[in-house]
Parts: C-alpha cells; structure tokens; sequence
C-alpha cells in the first residue's frame, strides 16, 4: 500500500513537470538574449524588457496575495502597505555609502552609513557583491514586511472578511504616511526619493573581458524561487490547512486546525513575499517613494487576481503578465493621438491621453462579466492536466504541476 | 459499568445568550465505551450542550471535565453577574476559568460531526479526510513546506487511505465533497471526525435526511466504529427508533433543562418526556 503512494506519480505529471523544467529553462535562455544579443535600443525590446520586469514583479505579488485571499480566505487589503516596507527596507541597506550625503541631503546624510552590496563588493567583487548584496536586502525586505505582519496581524486576524480588509487597508494607509513623516527622515528620508541604490542594470556578470547583464534575469529569478516556495507551500499539509480555513472556519477548527496559528503564518508569509516583491519594484523603478505605494495599487493586485482566478497561482502569473502588457504596451497607441496603418496616419480625435484607461475597463468588465469566476477560476494549468486532455483522458482537476510565467 | 471511568463529565452547566438560557444548570456524565443520547424537542439545547462540549461556546457557568479532568470551566462574569438567571452563579468561583478553543479539545480527543453537514466544499474527499490528520502530524511549516517531513507526509497518507478503504469511501476519494449523496457525505463527516483519532465521538443528527433503511444501516455503523475505534459515543438523534435501538443510557432536555434520564425503557415510559414530546394539555 505505502509503495504504491510513493511512487504513485502519474506519467503525465512526470512529462509535464519535464515541459515545465525545459519552458522554465527556454525562458531563461530568451530572457538572457534580450539582454545581451537583441539590440536595447530598438524600441519594442525595450518595451518588452520593460514589461517582462514589472509582470514578473506583480507576479509575484499577485501569488503572495493570492495565498492570503484565495487560499487562506482572509480579505486582507494591505498588501501596498508591505510592498512599501519591503521597497524601503531594501533601499535603506542598498544606498551606496559615499551616496549618502547626497541622498539623504536634508538629513544630515541619515543614520544608516553603510551599504550591504558595497560591504560584500569588498569582498566578492563589485558584480558578486552587487548580486549577493541585492540579495541579502530583498530577505532582509521580506523579513522587516513580515516582521510588521506578525505585530499587526494580533489584533487585526480576530477579524472577519470586511472588517478585516478595512483593517489591513487602514493599515497600509498609516505605514504610507509614517513613512513620509519628517522625524523618521534620518531612515526614510521623509517625503523625498530614495535613489542611487543597487538596482537590475547592476546585476551583471564578467566572464572574461565581456560584461552580460542579468537585469531582466534577476526578477524572474527571485519571483520563480518565490513562486516555487508558496507552490510547495500550497500544497502541502500546511497548505490544505489554509484551505480548509478559507472552506469553512469553524469545521477546520474542530478539526483540530488551530485557527489563529494558520491565518497569522498565512499572513506573515504573504506579507514576507509582498514585501520581496516590493523590493524588486524598489529596484526596477530606481527611486522609492511612499507616495505611490497608495490603496489604489492594492487595488491594481487585487484586480489581477481576480482577472487570473481566486485561487488559482498560474492564473495570477498568467493575469499579471496579461494586465501588465495591456496596460504598459498593447494599449499605449491609444493614447497616442492616432493610429499608423499601412504606412498611413490616422488622426482619431477621442485617441488622446486618457482614453486608454477607458479601453483598459471596458476590457476588464468584459472579462469580468464573461469570466466570472477569472481565467482559471481555481484550477491550476499544468502540462500535466494539458498532456491528459490531449489524450482524451478526463482532466483531474487541480493538478500538482504548474506552468511558470507566460 | 459503574467502574468504568467517566470520559465525560458535564458539571452544572448553563449556557445563557443575554437573557436567554438555552442551557439550564445540565449535569450529565459518560462512561467509557458507552453509546449515549442526547434528545428532546426542537430548540431544547441539545446542540448548544455540544457546543459548550467542543469549546465553540464558552458556558456561563459550570464544568466540562474529560477522563476526570477539568477541561472547560467559567463561572458568571463581569456583564453576566448581574444578568445570570441560572443556578449556582457561585460554585465554580474559585476555579481556575478554563477556556480551550475548539482546535484544543479535538485534539484532547473529542471529535464532532455536525447537524447541518459541513464538509469542506471544494476540496476533494480524500484531501477532507487528510486535513483531520494535519493537527497530530509531527512537522512545522518549514519541513512540511520544504518536504523535509515527508515520512509524515507519507504515513498521513497511509493512515488517510486505510481510514477510506475501512469506510467504503475509498473508490469516491477523488471526487469533490459536495458532490457526494446526502448518505456519504454523512459518512465522510464521519470518517472525517475519526481521523482526528478521538477517543469520544460527537454525532450531531447523524440520521437526519435519511430513509428508514439507511437509518437502520447507521445504527450498526455506529455500533462498529464504537467496537472497532473504541470510542466512546455522544449522539443527539430525533429518530426515536434509532435512539432506543442504540444507546445504552439517554438524557432528555427540555427548554434547556434536564427532565429525564435513563436507560430506553425507563425513558420511554417517563411521563415528563411523553409531556415534553407530545405536549401538555394545560399548556394550551
């Protein structure tokens, strides 16, 4: 009985995580190209560079808040609020020392005198030290994010659904304007930018005499990692627990599922990888600010899980990508005042500034009506479950592989 | 029988809602090994006397010990000091308070299924049955995630499939919960409490919704996972049929009140519970 259980995986499992290793790898492959062999100044690879960054980004968070909402069952709205930490908390180790009088300019140069990556430069080299030292900050990112979590989530995981997420939004509000608030400007440089820290276009490599950037590579490795542990995560016996929670509350703890515990590490992983997250969008965009870190892009997440299935961690993946290449790319001619058609111009008046995130809601109303329950509801799509269906096979649902990105 | 030890002791128990007291001063005990019911009309407290058993509802006032020790105590506090209409507000004064969550005393050994059924929806039968086993499992949230318990992982699973296959649940344990006939799910309540390794069942209305021969196969169910689990099992049944045919001793509430108990017979010519059931004609 027991051989039978441990080797009970299905040939097609064994196949699709084997599609999934060699897409994952292709990936990485093309990613590498992007960087170094495609021309960067040709507009489009720019472009999608651009949005392969930030939808790795919000994949990542997107499967960090989907493990709160989706699998736990908590409505927690604050996950801008851990974002914010962890971007903070990763430019604040990540300022390169000499930098600091000039970053921190209204501040006597702040308190913090000393840069994780440059410490570790010394060491490894610049690149190795740039690598490790990104690195060492996101965890460090993480772990202030989930540090946060753990106080706020005491009194705040008493509560229930509604009352809960208002909780959690009131909460990312405060964290947005203490972090703006002039008596900590010796740490968060009050209301200014945080700037000059370690960020993608540093991680490199030298082999020899030529340099390969890693920039684009770097995201979708943390976010793989991420991705990977909160799968494992997921669907192990911790992770049935968290589902057994968000099914119903009060037969998980009968059974024995002790309800604070779960929903308060459920909160504090989530939070931790929100605040990872926060980290790289703290590296992509080169400058933190608290300022933009507001509820409406808590909302934005929200919107993405929603659109890739509550529940369901390759439909959040592939919803980030889908609203992030939408909103930053396929839609911009929108707003460009026209349309060039065979080599042709046309002026279209109501194409002006604006009119794309018009578009951008009728299209996500549309998916919202036709999609109710999101692109994937709450299965997950795995070459596993695809092999099967070719084969005619009766698909099962939520099956154990996962397609990363795309 | 009566050297047996009590596995369940409900000591004085009141359970009151505001002015409502669902639960009046109940005193009620459970031997070892023995099949138990709990009965009485529509809105008597029987399922409230449940939930004070299994921690959902701390009560007013009173004790619950299991295998001769305290295990919910409380006694009228602070608004209720004033409010309690029960009796003796001032027994348990000087005990400590006790108060375990639900989680804690399933895992003391009191397991529980409940009268409206509630399995969980979107999980599959043999992923209801496992999660039961979450709470013995010797792991943390590191091992389990990064697969470093996965002997436990592995025995949870032989455990789980031995548990289905003794149940004759085993060939629906892909199926979804709720897609199950009204009968299995029952059962998978059931199967769901015993993973939980109880050494006292709790069956709320088990035989609710079912017809005359699914009853009378419930009967002998009860009877075999009492023998084969030995457990130690406390029913509320409005099936009276059932409810003669099984238990060994029967406690009858009324209003929230105990007016009888005592082995079927005995009940089933006591005046007070024809009263209770039937109606009185003065209450007109």
């Amino acid at each position: 009985m027991g051989k039978k259980l441990t080797a009970r995986k299905a040939p097609e499992q064994k196949i699709g995580s084997l599609v999934a290793i060699l897409c994952i790898i292709a990936l990485y492959i093309f990613l590498f190209c992007l960087d170094n062999v495609l021309p960067a100044s040709n507009g489009n690879v720019q472009m999608l560079i651009t949005v392969l960054k930030k939808g790795a980004i919000y994949a990542l968070v997107c499967v960090s808040m989907n493990l709160l909402n989706g699998f736990t069952g908590l409505f927690s709205l604050g996950q801008a609020g851990f974002m914010l930490i962890g971007a903070y908390a990763y430019a604040i180790f990540a300022i390169p020392a000499d930098q600091h009088s000039a970053v921190y300019q209204y501040f006597d140069g702040g308190a913090i005198q000393f840069s994780i990556p440059e410490v570790l430069g010394n060491v490894l080299g610049k690149n190795g030290g740039a690598f490790l030292g990104a690195l060492i900050c996101i965890i460090i990112a993480g772990c202030v994010a989930a540090i946060f979590a753990a106080l706020i989530g005491i009194p705040v995981l008493r509560l229930k659904s509604d009352y809960l997420a208002i909780a959690t939004l009131g909460f990312a509000e405060i964290i947005r304007a203490v972090f703006q608030w002039n008596g900590l400007g010796k740490i968060t440089n009050g209301s200014n930018l945080l700037r000059k820290y370690t960020n993608f276009n540093d991680i490199q490599i030298q082999v020899g005499g030529t340099i390969f950037k890693l920039g684009t590579i770097f995201p979708f490795f943390i976010a793989t990692l991420s991705i990977l542990i909160i799968v494992l995560l997921v669907t192990s016996s911790y992770g049935r627990a968290f589902k057994s929670i968000r099914d119903d509350e009060v037969a998980a703890e009968a059974m024995g599922v002790n309800l604070f515990k779960h929903k308060m590490l459920s909160f504090v992983i989530s939070s931790f990888f929100a605040g990872v997250g926060g980290a790289l969008l703290a590296m992509f965009q080169t400058t933190v600010q608290a300022a933009p870190f507001r509820s409406s892009m808590t909302y934005e997440i929200l919107l993405m899980v929603v659109i890739g299935g509550i529940g369901s961690i390759t439909g959040s993946v592939i919803a980030s990508f889908l609203y992030i290449s939408a909103s930053e790319w396929w839609l911009r001619f929108l707003d460009s005042g026209g349309v060039t058609l065979f080599h042709t111009h046309f002026n279209i008046p109501f194409f002006r500034d604006g009119f794309r995130k018009v578009v951008f809601s009728v299209v996500i109303m549309v998916i919202v009506l036709f999609f109710s329950r999101g692109i994937m509801g709450d299965k997950e799509l795995s070459f596993a479950g695809m092999i099967r269906r070719l084969r005619g096979k009766k698909a099962v649902p939520a099956a154990e592989g996962e397609e990363d990105a795309q | 029988m009566s050297e047996k030890r009590h596995v369940l002791q409900v000591e004085n128990a009141t359970m009151q809602f505001g002015g409502v007291v669902a639960v009046n001063n109940l005193t009620m005990e459970v031997n070892e090994g023995e099949i138990v019911a709990l009965i009485g009309p529509n809105g008597a407290g029987k399922t409230t006397a449940f939930n004070v058993i299994t921690g959902v509802y701390q009560p007013t006032n009173g004790r619950v010990s299991f295998y001769e020790k305290p295990m919910v105590c409380n006694h009228p506090r602070g608004k209720m000091e004033k409010l309690y209409k029960g009796q003796n507000p001032k027994m348990y004064v000087h005990e400590h308070t006790l108060a375990p969550t639900p989680d804690h005393i399933t895992k003391l050994g009191i397991a529980r299924t409940f009268q409206n059924i509630r399995l969980w929806k979107s999980m599959t039968v043999f992923e209801n049955v496992i999660i039961a086993k979450h709470m013995r499992a010797k792991h943390n949230i590191f091992s389990s995630t990064f697969r470093v318990s996965r002997k436990e992982e592995i025995r949870m699973r032989e455990e789980t499939e031995a548990l289905l296959r003794e149940q004759g649940l085993w060939r629906v344990k892909d199926d979804l919960a709720t897609s199950l006939p009204y009968g299995l799910q029952r059962r998978l309540e059931i199967a769901r409490a015993l993973a939980t390794d109880p050494k006292l069942l709790l069956l709320d209305e088990p035989a609710a919704g079912m017809n005359p021969q699914e009853t009378l196969e419930l009967a002998s169910f009860i009877h075999d996972i009492r023998d084969k689990y030995k457990l130690t099992i406390l029913l509320i049944e409005h099936h009276m049929d059932l409810v003669m045919n099984i238990s060994d001793r029967i406690y009858v509430l009324d209003f929230g009140s105990l007016i009888a108990h005592g082995i079927p017979s005995e009940i089933q010519a006591n005046q007070h519970v024809i009263d209770a059931y039937l109606g009185v004609v003065e209450d007109e």
